[in-house]
Protein backbone atom coordinates (compact mmCIF):
# COMPACT_ATOMS: atom_id res chain seq x y z
CA UNK A 1 0.00 0.00 0.00
CA UNK A 2 1.73 3.02 -1.01
CA UNK A 3 0.28 6.44 0.42
CA UNK A 4 -2.20 7.26 -1.83
CA UNK A 5 -5.14 9.09 -0.72
CA UNK A 6 -8.51 8.44 -1.70
CA UNK A 7 -11.11 11.17 -2.01
CA UNK A 8 -13.54 10.90 1.17
CA UNK A 9 -16.35 11.04 -1.22
CA UNK A 10 -15.17 7.88 -2.71
CA UNK A 11 -15.47 6.32 1.29
CA UNK A 12 -19.04 7.94 1.59
CA UNK A 13 -19.94 6.40 -1.34
CA UNK A 14 -18.89 3.13 0.27
CA UNK A 15 -20.40 3.34 3.45
CA UNK A 16 -23.80 4.78 1.75
CA UNK A 17 -23.42 1.45 -0.15
CA UNK A 18 -22.94 -1.02 2.78
CA UNK A 19 -25.89 0.90 4.66
CA UNK A 20 -28.60 0.31 1.75
CA UNK A 21 -26.71 -3.08 1.51
CA UNK A 22 -27.74 -3.64 5.47
CA UNK A 23 -31.25 -2.22 4.92
CA UNK A 24 -31.67 -4.74 1.85
CA UNK A 25 -30.34 -8.07 4.06
CA UNK A 26 -32.95 -7.23 6.95
CA UNK A 27 -35.74 -6.76 4.73
CA UNK A 28 -34.95 -9.86 2.46
CA UNK A 29 -35.20 -11.48 6.01
CA UNK A 30 -39.05 -10.74 6.04
CA UNK A 31 -39.12 -12.41 3.14
CA UNK A 32 -40.00 -16.23 2.67
CA UNK A 33 -37.96 -17.34 -0.30
CA UNK A 34 -37.35 -20.81 1.64
CA UNK A 35 -33.50 -22.09 1.28
CA UNK A 36 -32.89 -18.91 -0.54
CA UNK A 37 -33.11 -16.64 2.42
CA UNK A 38 -29.67 -18.21 3.57
CA UNK A 39 -27.92 -17.69 0.02
CA UNK A 40 -29.16 -13.93 -0.54
CA UNK A 41 -27.88 -13.05 3.23
CA UNK A 42 -24.59 -14.69 2.74
CA UNK A 43 -23.83 -13.40 -0.80
CA UNK A 44 -24.95 -9.67 0.52
CA UNK A 45 -22.76 -10.44 3.58
CA UNK A 46 -19.74 -11.16 1.20
CA UNK A 47 -20.58 -8.34 -1.22
CA UNK A 48 -20.20 -6.19 2.02
CA UNK A 49 -16.87 -8.15 2.91
CA UNK A 50 -15.50 -7.39 -0.19
CA UNK A 51 -16.44 -3.30 -0.15
CA UNK A 52 -14.67 -3.11 3.00
CA UNK A 53 -11.48 -5.12 2.19
CA UNK A 54 -10.64 -3.51 -1.13
CA UNK A 55 -11.25 0.15 -0.24
CA UNK A 56 -11.45 0.87 3.61
CA UNK A 57 -9.10 -2.17 4.21
CA UNK A 58 -7.16 -0.53 0.85
CA UNK A 59 -6.92 -3.73 -0.56
CA UNK A 60 -7.26 -2.35 -3.92
CA UNK A 61 -4.53 -0.03 -3.83
CA UNK A 62 -2.50 -3.39 -1.94
CA UNK A 63 0.92 -4.98 -3.65
CA UNK A 64 -0.02 -8.29 -5.06
CA UNK A 65 1.95 -10.36 -2.28
CA UNK A 66 -0.45 -9.02 0.28
CA UNK A 67 -3.72 -9.76 -2.30
CA UNK A 68 -2.50 -13.63 -2.55
CA UNK A 69 -2.08 -13.74 0.85
CA UNK A 70 -5.51 -12.91 1.75
CA UNK A 71 -6.81 -15.19 -0.76
CA UNK A 72 -4.64 -17.56 0.43
CA UNK A 73 -6.25 -17.32 3.93
CA UNK A 74 -10.32 -17.21 2.39
CA UNK A 75 -9.29 -20.15 0.36
CA UNK A 76 -7.59 -21.82 3.69
CA UNK A 77 -11.40 -21.12 5.12
CA UNK A 78 -13.03 -22.64 2.27
CA UNK A 79 -11.09 -25.99 2.89
CA UNK A 80 -11.95 -25.66 6.88
CA UNK A 81 -15.83 -25.46 5.80
CA UNK A 82 -16.56 -26.95 2.85
CA UNK A 83 -14.53 -30.16 3.71
CA UNK A 84 -15.91 -30.34 7.10
CA UNK A 85 -20.05 -30.14 5.51
CA UNK A 86 -18.96 -32.55 2.95
CA UNK A 87 -18.36 -35.16 5.63
CA UNK A 88 -21.27 -33.83 7.64
CA UNK A 89 -24.08 -33.15 5.68
CA UNK A 90 -23.63 -36.65 3.62
CA UNK A 91 -23.34 -39.01 6.80
CA UNK A 92 -27.11 -40.59 5.62
CA UNK A 93 -26.29 -41.29 1.99
CA UNK A 94 -24.81 -44.91 1.80
CA UNK A 95 -26.50 -47.22 4.25
CA UNK A 96 -24.65 -49.13 7.08
CA UNK A 97 -24.01 -52.51 5.84
CA UNK A 98 -26.78 -54.95 7.45
CA UNK A 99 -25.62 -58.29 9.00
CA UNK A 100 -22.26 -56.50 9.90
CA UNK A 101 -22.38 -57.73 13.77
CA UNK A 102 -23.05 -61.50 12.57
CA UNK A 103 -20.28 -61.92 9.74
CA UNK A 104 -18.44 -63.72 12.26
CA UNK A 105 -20.76 -66.62 12.08
CA UNK A 106 -21.69 -66.30 8.44
CA UNK A 107 -17.84 -66.69 7.36
CA UNK A 108 -17.99 -70.13 8.56
CA UNK A 109 -16.68 -72.49 5.91
CA UNK B 1 2.98 20.81 24.66
CA UNK B 2 6.01 20.49 21.81
CA UNK B 3 4.95 18.90 18.90
CA UNK B 4 7.07 16.12 17.06
CA UNK B 5 8.08 17.56 14.06
CA UNK B 6 10.99 15.24 12.91
CA UNK B 7 10.35 14.20 9.21
CA UNK B 8 9.96 10.37 9.75
CA UNK B 9 12.23 8.41 7.92
CA UNK B 10 12.39 4.12 7.36
CA UNK B 11 14.19 1.91 9.41
CA UNK B 12 17.56 0.68 7.73
CA UNK B 13 16.68 -2.54 7.09
CA UNK B 14 14.18 -1.00 4.56
CA UNK B 15 14.50 0.79 0.94
CA UNK B 16 12.26 3.51 1.47
CA UNK B 17 9.08 4.21 3.78
CA UNK B 18 6.52 2.65 1.12
CA UNK B 19 8.22 -0.41 1.29
CA UNK B 20 8.16 -0.07 5.35
CA UNK B 21 4.53 0.73 5.24
CA UNK B 22 3.89 -2.59 2.52
CA UNK B 23 6.11 -4.80 5.17
CA UNK B 24 3.96 -3.67 8.36
CA UNK B 25 0.54 -3.93 6.19
CA UNK B 26 1.04 -7.40 4.99
CA UNK B 27 2.16 -8.64 8.33
CA UNK B 28 -1.15 -7.34 10.00
CA UNK B 29 -2.85 -8.89 7.31
CA UNK B 30 -1.07 -12.33 8.41
CA UNK B 31 -1.98 -12.04 11.94
CA UNK B 32 -5.53 -11.14 10.53
CA UNK B 33 -5.76 -14.45 8.44
CA UNK B 34 -4.92 -16.13 12.09
CA UNK B 35 -7.81 -14.64 13.20
CA UNK B 36 -10.17 -16.01 10.43
CA UNK B 37 -8.67 -19.68 11.50
CA UNK B 38 -10.03 -18.60 14.75
CA UNK B 39 -13.47 -16.76 13.77
CA UNK B 40 -13.66 -19.84 10.71
CA UNK B 41 -13.50 -22.31 13.35
CA UNK B 42 -16.77 -20.94 15.11
CA UNK B 43 -18.53 -20.56 11.76
CA UNK B 44 -18.04 -23.81 10.74
CA UNK B 45 -19.25 -25.11 14.18
CA UNK B 46 -22.05 -23.25 13.72
CA UNK B 47 -23.11 -24.63 10.35
CA UNK B 48 -22.56 -28.42 11.33
CA UNK B 49 -24.81 -27.81 14.54
CA UNK B 50 -27.62 -25.63 12.47
CA UNK B 51 -27.33 -28.08 9.69
CA UNK B 52 -28.46 -30.55 12.53
CA UNK B 53 -30.53 -29.04 14.54
CA UNK B 54 -32.29 -26.77 12.03
CA UNK B 55 -35.65 -26.37 13.39
CA UNK B 56 -34.03 -25.48 17.20
CA UNK B 57 -31.44 -22.81 15.85
CA UNK B 58 -34.22 -21.13 13.55
CA UNK B 59 -36.42 -20.88 17.38
CA UNK B 60 -33.54 -19.73 18.77
CA UNK B 61 -32.54 -17.30 16.09
CA UNK B 62 -36.30 -15.67 16.21
CA UNK B 63 -35.76 -15.20 20.19
CA UNK B 64 -33.14 -12.02 19.08
CA UNK B 65 -33.91 -8.23 18.39
CA UNK B 66 -33.45 -7.32 14.65
CA UNK B 67 -34.00 -4.21 15.32
CA UNK B 68 -30.78 -3.92 17.83
CA UNK B 69 -29.51 -6.24 15.20
CA UNK B 70 -29.53 -4.14 12.39
CA UNK B 71 -28.59 -0.97 14.70
CA UNK B 72 -25.60 -2.33 15.32
CA UNK B 73 -24.42 -3.13 11.91
CA UNK B 74 -24.87 0.58 10.73
CA UNK B 75 -23.36 1.48 13.69
CA UNK B 76 -20.19 -0.80 13.29
CA UNK B 77 -20.14 0.28 9.60
CA UNK B 78 -20.22 3.92 10.58
CA UNK B 79 -17.67 3.35 12.73
CA UNK B 80 -15.32 1.01 10.02
CA UNK B 81 -16.46 4.67 7.72
CA UNK B 82 -14.93 7.40 10.68
CA UNK B 83 -11.62 4.66 10.98
CA UNK B 84 -10.89 4.92 7.24
CA UNK B 85 -10.91 8.51 7.61
CA UNK B 86 -8.65 8.34 10.42
CA UNK B 87 -6.19 6.77 8.65
CA UNK B 88 -6.80 9.65 5.33
CA UNK B 89 -6.18 12.27 7.72
CA UNK B 90 -3.18 10.66 9.26
CA UNK B 91 -1.88 10.32 5.58
CA UNK B 92 -2.55 13.94 5.16
CA UNK B 93 -0.45 14.96 7.99
CA UNK B 94 -4.22 16.72 9.65
CA UNK B 95 -3.18 16.49 13.59
CA UNK B 96 -6.62 17.50 14.77
CA UNK B 97 -8.33 15.69 12.28
CA UNK B 98 -6.56 12.68 12.55
CA UNK B 99 -7.67 12.70 16.62
CA UNK B 100 -11.30 13.67 16.07
CA UNK B 101 -11.99 10.55 13.59
CA UNK B 102 -10.10 8.28 16.14
CA UNK B 103 -12.36 9.54 18.68
CA UNK B 104 -15.44 9.06 16.78
CA UNK B 105 -15.04 5.78 16.03
CA UNK B 106 -14.29 5.18 19.93
CA UNK B 107 -17.87 6.90 20.36
CA UNK B 108 -19.09 4.31 18.19
CA UNK B 109 -17.26 1.50 18.84
CA UNK B 110 -18.40 2.07 22.59
CA UNK B 111 -22.07 2.59 21.38
CA UNK B 112 -21.54 -0.81 19.40
CA UNK B 113 -20.85 -2.13 23.18
CA UNK B 114 -23.74 0.01 25.14
CA UNK B 115 -26.50 -1.64 22.80
CA UNK B 116 -24.91 -5.40 22.75
CA UNK B 117 -24.76 -5.05 26.33
CA UNK B 118 -27.66 -3.31 27.95
CA UNK B 119 -30.48 -3.70 25.51
CA UNK B 120 -29.72 -7.36 24.16
CA UNK B 121 -27.43 -9.36 26.88
CA UNK B 122 -28.92 -7.95 30.33
CA UNK B 123 -32.46 -8.94 29.14
CA UNK B 124 -31.01 -11.92 27.89
CA UNK B 125 -29.86 -12.76 31.09
CA UNK B 126 -33.26 -12.07 32.57
CA UNK B 127 -35.29 -14.26 30.26
CA UNK B 128 -32.46 -17.16 31.37
CA UNK B 129 -31.17 -18.13 28.34
CA UNK B 130 -27.91 -18.04 29.00
CA UNK B 131 -26.28 -21.53 28.79
CA UNK B 132 -25.20 -22.93 32.37
CA UNK B 133 -25.74 -25.75 34.71
CA UNK B 134 -29.25 -24.77 35.10
CA UNK B 135 -30.66 -23.71 32.22
CA UNK B 136 -33.80 -21.95 32.95
CA UNK B 137 -35.08 -20.14 30.32
CA UNK B 138 -38.34 -17.97 30.88
CA UNK B 139 -42.04 -19.07 30.63
CA UNK B 140 -42.34 -16.82 27.01
CA UNK B 141 -39.16 -18.58 25.58
CA UNK B 142 -40.47 -21.61 26.73
CA UNK B 143 -43.75 -21.24 24.79
CA UNK B 144 -42.12 -19.97 22.03
CA UNK B 145 -40.40 -22.79 21.35
CA UNK B 146 -43.11 -25.08 22.09
CA UNK B 147 -44.98 -22.75 18.97
CA UNK B 148 -42.19 -24.12 17.07
CA UNK B 149 -43.11 -27.23 14.88
CA UNK B 150 -39.66 -29.86 15.62
CA UNK B 151 -38.04 -27.57 17.99
CA UNK B 152 -36.52 -28.87 21.17
CA UNK B 153 -35.40 -26.52 24.04
CA UNK B 154 -32.26 -28.28 24.96
CA UNK B 155 -30.71 -27.45 21.07
CA UNK B 156 -32.14 -24.12 21.57
CA UNK B 157 -29.83 -23.73 24.50
CA UNK B 158 -27.03 -25.19 21.75
CA UNK B 159 -28.24 -22.03 19.78
CA UNK B 160 -27.52 -19.90 22.51
CA UNK B 161 -23.84 -21.25 23.29
CA UNK B 162 -23.03 -20.38 19.82
CA UNK B 163 -24.72 -16.81 19.94
CA UNK B 164 -23.49 -15.97 22.98
CA UNK B 165 -19.64 -17.26 22.68
CA UNK B 166 -19.48 -15.63 19.10
CA UNK B 167 -20.78 -12.31 20.15
CA UNK B 168 -18.83 -12.26 22.87
CA UNK B 169 -15.68 -13.02 21.38
CA UNK B 170 -16.81 -10.42 18.70
CA UNK B 171 -16.68 -8.20 21.67
CA UNK B 172 -13.51 -8.68 23.41
CA UNK B 173 -12.12 -7.86 20.03
CA UNK B 174 -13.84 -4.65 20.16
CA UNK B 175 -12.54 -4.11 23.65
CA UNK B 176 -8.87 -4.78 22.12
CA UNK B 177 -9.64 -2.30 19.57
CA UNK B 178 -11.01 0.44 21.97
CA UNK B 179 -7.54 -0.17 23.72
CA UNK B 180 -5.67 -0.11 20.25
CA UNK B 181 -8.21 3.17 19.76
CA UNK B 182 -6.69 5.13 23.17
CA UNK B 183 -2.84 4.04 22.07
CA UNK B 184 -3.36 6.24 18.81
CA UNK B 185 -5.41 8.83 20.38
CA UNK B 186 -2.43 9.31 23.12
CA UNK B 187 0.04 8.81 20.36
CA UNK B 188 -1.58 11.68 17.83
CA UNK B 189 -1.60 14.14 20.32
CA UNK B 190 2.23 14.22 20.21
CA UNK B 191 1.84 14.61 16.67
CA UNK B 192 3.94 11.70 15.94
CA UNK B 193 1.54 9.96 13.45
CA UNK B 194 1.16 12.62 11.47
CA UNK B 195 5.01 13.74 10.40
CA UNK B 196 4.92 10.92 7.50
CA UNK B 197 5.10 7.65 9.97
CA UNK B 198 0.69 6.76 9.60
CA UNK B 199 1.82 3.13 9.78
CA UNK B 200 0.16 2.60 13.01
CA UNK B 201 -3.04 4.08 11.83
CA UNK B 202 -3.23 2.41 8.99
CA UNK B 203 -2.75 -1.43 10.60
CA UNK B 204 -4.78 -0.32 13.65
CA UNK B 205 -7.51 0.64 10.67
CA UNK B 206 -7.03 -2.78 9.15
CA UNK B 207 -7.53 -4.59 12.85
CA UNK B 208 -11.09 -2.82 13.39
CA UNK B 209 -12.17 -3.31 9.73
CA UNK B 210 -11.55 -6.85 10.23
CA UNK B 211 -13.78 -7.07 13.72
CA UNK B 212 -16.53 -5.08 11.57
CA UNK B 213 -16.16 -7.71 8.91
CA UNK B 214 -16.78 -10.72 11.69
CA UNK B 215 -19.86 -8.60 12.52
CA UNK B 216 -21.08 -8.34 8.75
CA UNK B 217 -21.41 -12.25 8.71
CA UNK B 218 -22.44 -12.66 12.62
CA UNK B 219 -25.28 -10.44 11.90
CA UNK B 220 -27.08 -12.51 8.87
CA UNK B 221 -26.12 -16.20 10.23
CA UNK B 222 -27.61 -15.20 14.11
CA UNK B 223 -30.30 -12.72 13.35
CA UNK B 224 -31.42 -12.91 10.19
CA UNK B 225 -31.35 -16.64 8.67
CA UNK B 226 -33.84 -17.89 11.32
CA UNK B 227 -36.87 -16.34 8.87
CA UNK B 228 -38.63 -13.40 9.93
CA UNK B 229 -42.18 -14.06 7.94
Amino acid sequence: MSAHVVPVKTYAAIFATLLGLTALTTGVAFIDLGPLNTVAALTIAVVKMLLVALFFMHLRESPRLTKVVVIAGLFWLLLLISLTLADNLTRGWTPVPSGWQSGATQSQP
Amino acid sequence: MKLATTEFTHAHQFDDNAQQLDAASLGMWVFLLTEIMFFGGLFCGYAVYRSQYLPSFEAGSRLLDITFGATNTAVLLASSFTMALAVRAAMMRHRKALMTFVALTMLLGLAFLGIKFFLEWVPDWRDGVVPGLHWAPSVEVVQHVARHSGAVLARVEMFYVFYFFMTGMHALHMVVGLGIMTYLLLKARTGALTCGHFAPVEVSGLYWHFVDIIWIFLFPLLYLIGGRY
